[in-house]
């Protein structure tokens, strides 16, 4: 059952609130655990001094010092594999990459070895590696990718893609609990966009459950990051009732939450910034062809970035990065199928 | 032109009194043969299973790096941790993996440390303070940089050792986890072992530096170059490393110079490496060499060398039959542990 509440943080009093972007929650939530725990660290490229390419980590040397946030050489292996080794080790390193993009250069560490050590060696490696993904501001080819899909098909790596501030904060503190590599991808187009309502004190969101983040009947759209505003704004303009899913995480991926819209609105729209063929839509389509043809009034349809990679100059950017105006359309010829 | 060595070369193992010095007592020196006997007769028996079909897959040894393997773990404080390789089975031997779990594991059975998930040599016992290794050499050198950077951290006086073959060594793995080390100046000791061949491809057509260990100058560290069928100068170079890096002194990187004195596997016969050098090596067997020497000194009489004898070959012989005992892993359990569970954290070293 998917809950339009996030959090499993304690009801017994009601939490104090404050305003956040979603870059200040990941930031709230990143400081609560290092205060909590002296095992979390953070390493990185220019995490330290400067306070992160984004300034996530801004103040967290000042407070935690030198060897708690640790200003990493050009190094993503170094920095990868380091966190894994010093995981091992009983520390609870948050490693980051300063653009999500650069993650393929720590690519051989993930997959060979922190992905694989549980199963094979029965060593588990509790890291969180943060990745700032996403397009939306001419970053180009290597600043704007949103490469979560090829590592959900990764067993034994988890991935998380948050898209509210509620959601980034509990998911970071979740992510630091769990004990396995969790993938934490940020999408930096709603670091300073997006803002809400964050409780104040620590609490954990659920990986591998979704988020209803609008309710409706007629259509369902299932997504997850960026895209679930760009969902959100698309259904504001049909003249249907549209259901809006936000996965939060797909690798554990929330399926029941799926089904169980796609059999209430019998029609349904896949929607994600990775690019197109081997994107997790495809997972997600093929899921709901075995499980709920039976209950579809039209095919599953997907939309995603088309199979190149991402464009610099604005008008190309634009033209692949799902737009608003597409979403529409689909929604559309759902509707009037 | 070449570049210029920097390495220092370590002189070959000295009197008895110096040896004496390093720490060393009778009992160890007698331990040490033994675990270079046992690490030989692990492989030579391994060698016979494969030939009877007993093991699936492939086989790799480390013939010819038995007293650099056995002598670095020896160096090894108890709370240290290490990444060995293929090449190092005396490292698990010396740290105190059994035999018989040593077969177990070739063997593909539920007792092997791998439980038959992964195989040969790609084990490990975290509780021994030894992190399992996989192909992509040398993936987990940094991951031990990784340990050391933890201990460091929390203020430990623990060493992580990290190894690599000489044809990893070109690998960007090997530079990101030095250069950090050394920027870091964290308690690790990097040991190369340099056998000449990284498969069928010599050292010349794999770096253009006169020693591998030269290239620890350019991370700010101390390189050495030793004789690695030496077993007691190998083991007073890294036991020197070791606690100059657990005093705060940083890292070292050792080479220890051997031949691979069979295959990368053993379905090459290295057709490719010349006879005379293996026929020159050959001379210098670790194993031989150290009997030699032990008994030289008055160390291993004929008593002595009969009782360890016949004391390794009971152990592998009752290893082996336990080993066989040992049943396959349940095919039912395959999914198991994929994802850890937060109790999979309740671990000595997680803590």
């Amino acid at each position: 059952m998917p809950t339009p509440r996030t959090s499993t943080r304690p009801i017994t009093s009601e939490p104090t609130m404050a305003e956040m972007s979603y870059l200040q929650a990941i930031s709230d939530g990143l400081r609560h655990e290092m205060r909590r725990d002296k095992r979390v660290v953070v390493m990185g490229e220019d995490v330290g001094v400067y306070g992160g390419a984004f300034k996530v980590t801004l103040g967290f040397q000042e407070e935690f010092g030198p060897w708690r946030v640790l200003d990493m050489p050009l190094s993503e292996t170094a920095i990868l594999a380091g966190a894994s080794g010093a995981a091992l080790m009983g520390l609870r390193p948050v490693a980051e990459m300063q653009f999500a993009d650069f993650v393929s250069c720590g690519w051989d560490h993930l997959v060979t070895v922190a992905a694989k050590q549980r199963w094979r060696a029965g060593t588990p490696v509790p890291i969180v590696l943060r990745l700032p993904s996403g397009g939306g501001f001419s970053g180009g080819p290597f600043h704007s990718q949103n490469p979560e899909s090829s590592f959900a098909h990764i067993p034994g790596l988890k991935c998380v893609c948050p898209a509210t501030p509620e959601d980034a904060k509990g998911l970071i503190t979740a992510a630091i609990e769990d004990p396995n590599p969790v993938l934490f991808f940020e999408h930096k187009h709603l670091y300073r966009r997006i803002k809400g309502e964050v409780p104040e004190e620590r609490y954990v969101t659920p990986i591998g459950k979704a988020r209803l983040h609008q309710e409706g009947d007629d259509v369902s759209v299932i997504t997850w990051g960026a895209m679930v505003y760009t969902a959100e704004e698309a259904a504001r303009l049909v003249d249907a009732s549209v259901e809006i899913l936000d996965l939060r995480t797909i690798m554990p991926w929330d399926r029941e939450a799926v089904l169980e819209s796609v059999r209430k609105t019998s029609k349904v729209l896949v929607l994600h910034e990775d690019t197109r063929t081997g994107g997790f839509g495809g997972e997600i389509a093929a899921t709901i062809a075995e499980e709920a043809f039976e209950d579809l009034d039209a095919p599953v349809r997907r939309l995603a970035a088309p199979d190149c990679p991402v464009p610099f100059s604005p008008v190309l950017e634009k033209a692949y990065i799902p737009q608003v105006d597409d979403v529409v359309t689909t929604l559309k010829e759902l509707i009037e199928y | 032109m070449r570049a210029v060595a920097t390495a220092r070369v370590a002189e070959p193992t000295g009197s008895l009194e110096d040896v004496r010095e390093s720490g060393l007592d009778r009992e160890d020196l007698l331990q040490i043969y033994r675990n270079m006997l046992t690490t030989r007769g692990v492989e030579e028996r391994g060698h016979i299973l494969y030939r009877q079909g007993k093991i699936p897959g492939s086989f790799y040894t480390g013939r010819g790096n038995e007293a650099a393997a056995v002598g670095v773990a020896m160096a090894m404080g108890p709370d240290d941790v290490g990444a060995p390789l293929h090449r190092d089975m005396g490292v698990h031997i010396t740290r105190g993996v059994e035999p018989w779990r040593i077969f177990a594991q070739y063997m593909g059975r539920a007792d092997g440390p791998a439980r038959g998930r992964d195989g040969n040599v790609h084990m490990a016992d975290l509780r021994l303070g030894l992190l399992s290794m996989v192909s992509h050499l040398p993936a987990m050198l940094p991951v031990a940089v990784g340990c050391a950077l933890a201990f460091r951290i929390r203020e430990e006086r623990r060493v992580a050792v990290a190894w690599s073959g000489e044809g990893a060594m070109a690998r960007g793995d090997a530079h990101e986890g030095m250069n950090l080390a050394g920027v870091r100046r964290l308690p690790v000791v990097f040991i190369c072992d340099n056998n000449q061949w990284a498969y069928s491809t010599p050292t010349h057509l794999e770096y253009a530096v006169e020693h591998l260990a030269d290239r620890a100058q350019a991370y700010g560290f101390d390189g050495v170059v030793v004789d690695g069928t030496d077993v007691l100068a190998v083991y007073r170079e890294a036991k020197r490393a070791i606690e100059k890096a657990r005093e705060g002194g940083g890292p070292t990187l050792i080479e220890c110079q051997t031949l691979r004195m069979e295959g990368h596997a053993v379905h090459d016969d290295a057709f490719y490496v010349p006879k005379e050098l293996f026929e020159r090596w050959a001379e210098r067997d670790p194993i031989e060499r150290y009997r030699a020497w032990l008994r030289d000194h008055g160390t291993l009489d004929d008593e002595t060398e009969e009782e360890i004898t016949a004391g390794v070959k009971r152990l592998l012989g009752e290893a082996l039959e336990r080993a066989e005992a040992s049943p396959l892993p349940d095919p039912s359990t395959l999914l198991e542990g994929v994802y850890a569970d937060p109790e999979d954290l309740d671990t000595p070293h997680h803590k």
